[in-house]
């Protein structure tokens, strides 16, 4: 029971965590619990389908069809991040200036949460769909032991669940200001993992293989498969054994992110600036500090 | 507003396409591959429980699943992990290994589904 526990609690926590971030990230949005149940709703109906498909989902791609979709719906997490983090980059000082600026820029701002609530949809599917085969696995088996099994597989669930929404309440003590700033580094480095573990399903499809030695290995001192690891694998993308294609990955994506959120950011000759809802903002000083 | 996501999604684009290009240069397939190495699940074990394969190759294990129900493949040290569904096959491209030994486990029946591959 206790192993079941755990094995559906580590998947569970991986999807719970963004789910938290994301969820931290859009306080303030209106309907923002719409389109990220929304996600939430259309990652568990997806995680069952790709459950009962596993098997064709997997002989596609000479056997490696599984790999590339799940490389393809990390990638397509990490670009909704990445708009997501730009979008706020600049719209973000708006934002927080105060509730009374909000008012249109928030109506806008549904599509930056649409991005968000599919972020929550692939991390749904992706974790759920291997608790739904597991938990059904044991379900098929039958037996005295199978029931116990089950409680442990849905307590799981619910402790995932409560730690997620407890890092989630965590971050939303934070000053509204260190909110926007936390989350947007926490998106960050999320999406980094998240790109980093893309290269390693490519990888593993037999993509970029002359780069897949593992350039250190710290499973001894922190190994990724207990709890610590795996949060921190899900948070900031911790890898003990990584190789240089999933670095490059990772530290690729933070660059990409950085630097367009700085693009968007960049300073502007005030005859090109686009009409926002923020004219407040006098030209009169051709460098302003920020 | 527009301009911004198709400057985004471009940009995301090419960071993909660049790592790709980059990848495929280091790899370029050097020598093929050594053939297809059987392992199977069965009874929630790993049938034959040893594979050996050569080192510094890169080897494809055919991974078949005899139980009616999912099981995943996993090895942290291998860096794998891949569900294989009930009465089901799939194919796990190992990457060239080191000389060593690489434990991986049936993840849903890790008491009793667990192997090694060895690399000489």
């Amino acid at each position: 029971m206790l192993a079941t526990l755990l094995i559906v609690f580590r998947e569970i926590i991986e999807a719970g965590l963004i789910v938290g971030i994301v969820l931290a990230a859009t306080r303030g949005v209106a309907q923002r619990g719409l389109y990220v149940s929304g996600g939430v709703a259309a990652g568990v109906v997806g995680a069952g389908v790709v459950a009962a498909f596993a098997g064709a989902i997997s002989g596609l791609f000479s056997g490696s069809g599984q790999e590339y979709f799940n490389a393809a719906i990390l990638l397509l997490a990490v670009g909704m991040l990445i708009w997501h983090n730009v979008w706020m980059a600049s719209h973000g000082r708006a934002l927080s200036r105060g509730l009374k600026a909000v008012g249109a820029e928030v109506k806008s701002g549904s599509r930056s949460v649409m991005a968000l609530a599919v972020v929550v949809g692939v991390a749904v599917l992706r974790e759920g769909s291997e608790v739904v085969l597991f938990l059904y696995g044991i379900a098929a088996q039958g037996g005295s032991s199978a029931a116990g099994m089950l409680a442990g597989g849905l307590l799981g669930v619910a402790v995932g669940a409560a730690l997620s929404f407890g890092m989630y309440r965590g971050l939303l003590a934070l000053p509204a200001h260190k909110l926007f700033k936390v989350t947007s580094g926490l998106i960050t480095v999320l999406a980094a993992g998240l790109a980093a573990q893309a290269v390693g399903f490519l990888q593993q499809a037999g993509w970029l293989q002359g780069l897949s030695r593992p350039l250190w290995d710290t499973s001894g001192v922190l190994s990724e498969g207990s709890v610590a690891g795996r949060l921190l694998h899900t948070l900031v993308g911790y890898m003990d054994r990584p190789n240089l294609a999933e670095i490059a990955a990772y530290l690729l994506t933070i660059a990409t992110m950085l630097g367009l959120m700085r693009w968007v950011n960049r300073p502007k000759p005030a005859a090109l600036a686009k009409t926002s809802a923020t004219p407040a903002i006098p030209p009169a000083h051709p460098h302003p500090a920020e | 507003m527009r301009g911004t996501i198709g400057g985004v999604l471009t940009a995301a684009v090419l960071v993909a396409g660049a790592l790709a290009l980059a990848g495929c240069g280091g790899s370029a397939k050097a020598g093929g591959e050594a053939g297809t190495v059987p392992v199977a699940f069965k009874d929630h074990k790993v049938v034959p429980s040893e594979i050996r394969v050569p080192a510094n190759q890169a080897v494809v294990l055919k991974v078949t699943n005899a139980d009616p129900i999912a099981e995943e493949f996993d090895s942290p040290s291998l860096g794998v992990e891949k569900v294989v569904a009930g009465g089901g096959s799939g194919l796990v491209r190992l990457r060239p290994l080191a000389p060593g030994r690489y434990a991986f486990t049936g993840e849903y029946h890790a008491k009793t589904a667990q192997g090694v591959v060895v690399a000489e």
